[in-house]
């Protein structure tokens, strides 16, 4: 009887502290006005702080953080923000989660989600709960489908293998085409369906999944037998940079040409960056261009972070700032409801609001919340981006 | 007569013949969990003091315990490791995606829908689960756990190149590794790697705690029957059941098809909580998150792995406040009660601070016995 009872006891305990815990993240300050400053619009943000898809998250984080306080800074008087990052392990029902804790937190805007099948749950339960979102890098289509509320200040996967496709139509017409895709993944099969409807031609497939993501030497020999000279990659790097190590053991030296996820391969460690010399990527952002705003950006992170910013950083900074500035032409104090502020913040961005950022220039949104900007195609040479 | 025989071959059910009242009072406590926890929740919920994110955490809370309730049926009570509970789990997510999206045109009644797709969900389950364990239950210990490994990450690839759609007369149709021809975007159902999107969500907090009541109803009630007997008379000794006659297969395999129908069902509830639910949620992890809430919680106690299922699910999120180091505060947390729990030095030292509060002092001795007597027990076992 004894031990049972004591197990029981123990249990018990552990509940009411479990719940002691969560009420202490909890409260139910659903989303209205703000506490402390008496001038904060709260943003919150979700992304894989930890995990797999680490990386971008972190990178989604600071950026944010740093576009942030340089508001703040540049304008102390006026309406100041402040940023509140939680974790999702790239899984939709921590998103979720996520949203949640944010939304018990009193956010009125939501910088996210960063990676797409979380992002398509989070979206249902933002436009049912009236939240205005903008995801720096959530692609996939269904991200934005049938939610008037949900923004992306990325392409969106269709858009940029429609582009990947004219780019190479228009520069390698005579190349053979080959590709290596994830069919596993959301991302990478999205691109690669609409390059495959917009290229028309003929093109040497191979595939992986993400559980076999660790060998292509089959695919890579399929495609050097069939003499495929341009070998399309809509992957993330970290696959990619097996891919070019295993061709180069293999002495294939095909073009290759990646979309978004390959930006980050430079900076990925042990990577051995002369094996990545003429890699072609569509890209938005690069931290080697000329362009002014580009080049302060990227010199104000460096400085803040010790490191080199990806092109997701660079989006959940414009994403910012695109809040900022449509915050600012709803007329809303930052004591309106998350609510208000949404249905105010559908209107600015489906008006003729424009706002130029390190992406892109004079970015603007159609209706369905996909961004219209110009891709940029960059090549690798001496280890930097050289914009073609 | 043979009853009789199950009886003193299991050293639980040499217990249960002794003690009448173990099954009742592990029933109460299981209920009764479930219930008080149910009434605590819903309470709160209402008069606002949960907020958003806990409230979003109840469904998820109810699977995850109807999870390890019937993964508890495999590992706890038929004594076989099992690491593929995700898989039927994915089983009833998706076959409860395509049923009810199915339905929705017909049917206006959600519930009804739901309750169509739980049994329809359990049902292909049962299947996947009866076709599994066929060929393999024959295998013992650590081989059939990999092999139950291996397919559940079978299912989860098939479900990878799965689609299903929905044409614009309303006609189900379905290919193999690429997507379909002539389907809106709005007629998806399944897109391979994607998962299922679109999904209503008619899951509430009610029906969860229902489901899981039926999931602890059908596990006390086989644990209590002759075949439940049957059951852990292999488990505690295969050669002494196999003597009296006891079909080993058919139990072993009875045991596995139940559980993974239970699971496919939880399965059905979970995907009907979330608008989105892609194959990569049921990998692995997914398993051994549940195979830990059942040892967590003791293999074989039911309500143990109940209430680890609750806490574990909470835990991470509870845990927001240490920002960063959340995932390390969470491992902590996991070997330390792990440890704690079955430390047979804290164990006493716990039972000893026990004694001296302890109010039922006067039943003690008998308690006492009762230890040794089943601890005599299981060493000549």
């Amino acid at each position: 009887m004894k031990t049972k009872f004591t197990k029981f006891a123990a249990a018990a305990m552990a509940v009411v502290m479990a719940f002691a815990l969560a009420a202490c993240g909890g409260g139910s300050n659903g989303g209205g006005s703000s506490e402390g400053g008496d001038n904060v619009l709260k943003l919150g943000g979700v992304g894989p702080i930890t995990g797999p898809a680490a990386l971008y998250g972190q990178a989604v984080e600071k950026g944010a953080k740093l576009a942030v306080e340089e508001i703040n800074a540049a304008n102390p008087d006026g309406v100041q923000l402040s940023f509140d990052m939680q974790d999702d392990e790239h899984d939709a029902e921590k998103a979720i989660n996520a949203y949640n804790k944010l939304v018990d937190d009193g956010m009125q805007v939501l910088v996210g989600t960063v990676t797409s099948t979380p992002c398509t749950a989070v979206a249902t339960e933002a436009d049912a709960n009236r939240t205005f979102a903008l995801t720096p890098s959530a692609s996939a289509p269904d991200v934005t489908e049938g939610h008037d509320n949900v923004f992306q200040l990325c392409f969106s996967d269709p858009n940029q293998g429609v582009a990947s496709a004219q780019y190479v139509l228009g520069n390698f017409a005579d190349a053979k085409v080959g590709v290596i895709y994830n069919n596993s993944d959301n991302y990478s099969s999205g691109i690669f369906s609409k390059f495959k409807a917009e290229y028309k031609n003929a093109i040497e497939e191979t595939t992986f999944t993400s559980d076999s993501a660790t060998d292509f030497t089959a695919q890579l020999s399929t495609l050097k037998n069939a003499g495929v000279d341009l070998v399309f990659l809509p992957i993330y790097y970290t696959e990619a940079s097996i891919i070019l190590d295993q061709a180069k053991k293999m002495d294939y030296a095909p073009k290759f040409f990646g979309c978004d996820g390959m930006d980050g391969i430079l900076d990925l460690e042990g990577f051995d960056t002369s094996l990545a010399e003429g890699l072609m990527l569509l890209t938005p952002y690069t931290p080697y261009s000329e362009d002014a705003k580009s080049k302060a950006f990227t010199e104000a992170y460096q400085a803040a972070y010790n490191e080199t910013p990806i092109q997701f950083a660079a989006d959940a900074y414009d994403c910012v700032y695109a809040i900022y500035e449509a915050f600012g032409k709803t007329g809303l104090e930052t004591s309106a409801s998350m609510e208000e502020i949404c249905e105010a913040l559908i209107g600015v961005f489906t008006g003729d609001f424009t706002v130029s950022g390190v992406t892109a220039e004079s970015m603007k949104w159609n209706a369905n919340g996909e961004v219209e900007k110009t891709p940029k195609v960059c090549e690798i040479q001496d280890g930097k981006y050289v914009e073609k | 007569m043979a009853d009789r025989i199950l009886k003193s071959i299991s050293t639980r059910g040499l217990k249960n013949a002794v003690r009448g009242s173990e099954y009742k009072k592990e029933a109460l406590i299981s209920y009764g969990i479930l219930i008080a926890g149910y009434l605590v929740l819903q309470m709160g919920a209402m008069m606002g003091l949960i907020g958003r994110n806990l409230q979003g955490q109840f469904i998820p809370i109810c699977v995850y315990i109807s999870l390890a309730i019937s993964l508890n049926l495999v590992v706890g009570i038929s004594g076989e490791l099992s690491l593929g509970h995700a898989g039927f789990m994915a089983v009833g997510a998706f076959t409860g995606a395509i049923v009810t999206r199915v339905l929705e045109n017909g049917m206006t009644f959600a519930p009804a829908r739901l309750l169509i797709a739980l049994i329809i969900s359990g049902a292909m389950a049962a299947l996947a689960g009866f076709i599994i364990g066929l060929p393999i239950l024959g295998l013992r210990g650590d081989y059939l756990a990999i092999v139950t490994l291996a397919f559940g990450e079978i299912i989860r690839n098939i479900m990878n190149v799965l689609y299903f759609g929905l044409d614009e007369n309303g006609h189900l149709k379905f290919a193999f590794n690429h997507e379909i021809e002539g389907i809106e975007n709005s007629g998806r159902i399944l897109t391979g790697p994607i998962g299922a999107t679109g999904v209503s969500k008619i899951a509430t907090f009610t029906y969860a705690a229902l489901l899981t009541a039926f999931t602890l109803f059908v596990v006390l009630n086989i644990k209590n029957s002759k075949q439940g007997r049957a059951i852990m008379a292999i488990r505690d000794n295969r050669i002494a059941g196999e003597s009296i006659g006891l079909n080993v297969k058919k139990y072993k395999l009875m045991a596995f098809v139940v559980s993974a129908s239970l699971a496919g069902m939880a399965g059905c509830m979970f995907g009907q909580n979330f608008s989105t639910l892609a194959p990569v949620k049921f990998n692995f992890n997914t398993s051994v998150l549940i195979l830990v809430f059942v040892v967590l919680g003791g293999i074989g106690n039911i309500w143990g792995g109940m209430i680890a299922a609750a806490l574990l699910t909470i835990l991470p999120e509870a845990l927001r406040q240490f920002s960063d180091y959340r995932m390390l505060a969470y491992s902590i947390v996991l070997i330390v009660v792990m440890i704690a729990t079955y430390n047979p030095t804290i164990k006493s030292r716990v039972n000893a601070l026990w004694t001296k509060v302890n109010p039922f002092k006067a039943k003690d001795k008998e308690g006492d016995k009762d230890r040794k007597r089943k601890k005599s027990g299981k060493e000549a076992a």
